[in-house]
């Protein structure tokens, strides 16, 4: 995988981060450690094996649909940074 | 016929009938105080964990088998990464790489024609919430409570040619969920959303053109209007001799069009991978087989007994099977009263009628088959003519009043006795005397002005037979 400085900041800017071209250049060579790290990982022949998601694999875990409160709305609006004690209250979501 | 093909697939996103949320307690009832269907868990708080639904899953499989699809032994929660404020968690828990079913088909009646539509796959996922916008503020206003409601999402093969087929396949979907009882499939109301996959090819051609998504569509009739009008852009550009671009559009219903979104939209790198807060989802044969013995008789084969057993046309077959109350209802009234094509003929003119005026369902209504076959059985025996009938309909089917005891009440009993109604055409023939001779003379259509003189005079109560011989006889 080619990790540079663009590499970098597309990731950066999918989670909404900034990155001035300095940090961009010196976090792609800690990608490219780390990620080059987890590559020799591939070197393994893996043909035939499933992939593992989860070890509590053949377990269905699954919950009865039943309905029940269980939180109060001021409780859940308590820790935004702005309501009106119904809504959350967030910047314009910029649409057309 | 045009040059061009056109393609159509479809994405439909229903959502599942539940009393609680997809992955938390919460209940998913529609128009509750903003925020109060919320928990720690749909509103994404860190640390907390989501445990599926096992309706919602009983749900979705349900839809599979109707659709003919293969229910995977297990299948895969994934996260789909994305940033919006009414997506809490910045990722919204999706199925992707192994989704619960796929590779069926259902079948779907558009004008005559009858044709098969193939289904990619069937997935689970959980809803977003919903923001209001105030511009004039600078400020959206956020409201989680459909957060975490349980969807299923259909993916089309496309198949489809023609904007009608779009609009009878997301017909047929619905009216199978409906039967199904695992989703309301309101399109005005969103619990059944639809994106479209549209592109077009010359005539003959095995590669496809280039496509677009359309958004936005969120009725039956904006979805055909949306279809029929990016088919032909798409036609004018490929006319023009220029490119169709890949890209969403969203419909304008206002307007009728469809409008790029591009610039607009962010590039989707959604970074799927598995969920590891969820298991993976094992659904195995004998809880299949279970689900598959709780499906009721679908649309299609509910219509086709109907013409067989009742002998019915299938226009009447397909309108009285469209949704599961109509035709059960149908059902009851023809144990009661063995005349199937007469209360057919009544249910689709003057029940539906009565019904989309009240904006009702059968079920909700005061007409139960009693009275309705009891109105019937007074025509049939003479009691009353088909006129008197359809006049206290209304007053039947709004009331719930006994029809036999309202002919009584009101006096509408149809005039049968030779005698009475002989002297009323007297009196017609002796106050018409220049129709009369104009008959005789050979304006043989005059008959039914005789007809409707008879029917002033007796208030329509008389017997329309018995008035036709009687005229026939008098007027030689």
């Amino acid at each position: 995988m080619n990790i540079d400085k663009e590499y970098v900041t597309r990731i950066a800017s999918l989670a909404r981060l900034e990155t001035s071209p300095d940090q961009a250049e010196k976090f792609a060579a800690q990608f490219r450690d780390i990620i080059g790290y987890m590559d020799s990982l591939n070197l393994v022949d893996t043909t035939g094996v499933e992939p593992f998601y989860s070890p509590s694999e053949n377990i269905s875990v699954l919950r009865e649909d039943e309905r029940r409160a269980t939180c109060r709305r001021r409780e859940i609006l308590a820790n935004a940074p702005r309501h009106d004690g119904e809504y959350f209250i967030v910047p314009k979501i910029i649409q057309r | 016929m045009s040059d061009y093909e056109t393609i159509i697939g479809l994405e439909v996103h229903a959502q599942l009938k539940t009393l609680s949320k997809i992955f938390c307690s919460c209940s998913t009832q529609f128009g509750n105080d903003p925020n109060t269907n919320t928990c720690h868990i749909c509103t994404g708080m860190p640390g907390v964990l989501p445990v599926l639904n096992k309706k919602a899953v009983e749900f979705a499989v349900k839809m599979s088998l109707a659709l003919d699809c293969r229910v995977n032994p297990r299948s895969v929660f994934a996260r789909k990464n994305y940033f919006y404020p009414d997506l809490p968690r910045g990722y919204q828990i999706s199925q992707y790489e192994e989704p619960l079913a796929e590779h069926g088909h259902i079948k779907i009646l558009s004008g005559k024609q009858e044709k098969d539509v193939g289904i990619t796959r069937i997935h689970m996922e959980e809803d977003a919430g919903k923001s209001i916008h105030s511009p004039s503020e600078g400020l959206s206003y956020v409201d989680l409570n459909r957060s975490g409601v349980p969807l299923m999402e259909i993916v089309s093969e496309p198949d489809m040619r023609s904007p009608e087929e779009a609009t009878a396949y997301l017909k047929a979907l619905r009216s199978i969920m409906r039967y199904l009882d695992i989703s309301d499939g309101n399109m005005e109301e969103g619990s059944f959303r639809c994106d479209a996959n549209v592109s077009i090819r010359p005539r003959g051609r095995q590669e496809f053109g280039t496509r677009t998504e359309i958004k936005n569509l969120n009725s039956f009739r904006n979805v055909q209007k949306a279809l029929e009008y990016e088919v032909a852009r798409q036609m004018d550009l490929l006319e023009d001799r220029e490119d169709v671009i890949r890209e969403t559009r969203l419909f304008d219903p206002d307007k009728g069009i469809t409008v790029s979104m591009r610039g607009k939209e962010e590039a989707h790198d959604y970074r799927y991978f598995p969920d590891p807060d969820l298991v993976p989802l094992l659904v195995d044969r004998d809880w299949i087989e279970k689900l598959e013995k709780e499906l009721p008789e679908l649309p299609m084969a509910r219509q086709a007994r109907f013409m067989s057993q009742y002998e019915l046309p299938d226009e009447d077959a397909q309108v009285l099977t469209s949704e599961r109350d109509l035709a059960d209802y149908f059902e009851e009234c023809v144990k009661l009263y063995q005349q199937p094509k007469t209360i057919s003929n009544w249910v689709m003119t003057e029940l539906l009628r009565e019904l989309n005026q009240a904006g009702t369902g059968i079920r909700e209504s005061n007409l139960s088959p009693q009275l309705l076959t009891g109105l019937l059985r007074m025509v049939d025996d003479g009691t009353i003519s088909n006129k008197i009938a359809k006049s206290i309909f209304p007053e039947v089917f709004a009331q719930g009043v006994d029809p036999v005891k309202l002919v009584q009440d009101k006096g509408l009993t149809q005039i049968s006795d030779s005698g009475a109604l002989e002297g009323v055409v007297d009196e017609v023939i002796r106050d018409n005397p220049d129709e009369v001779r104009k008959y005789r003379e050979g304006r043989k259509k005059l008959m039914s002005f005789f007809v409707g003189q008879v029917m002033k005079k007796t208030k329509g109560q008389a017997n329309p037979g018995l008035v036709n011989a009687i005229l026939n006889r008098k007027l030689g």
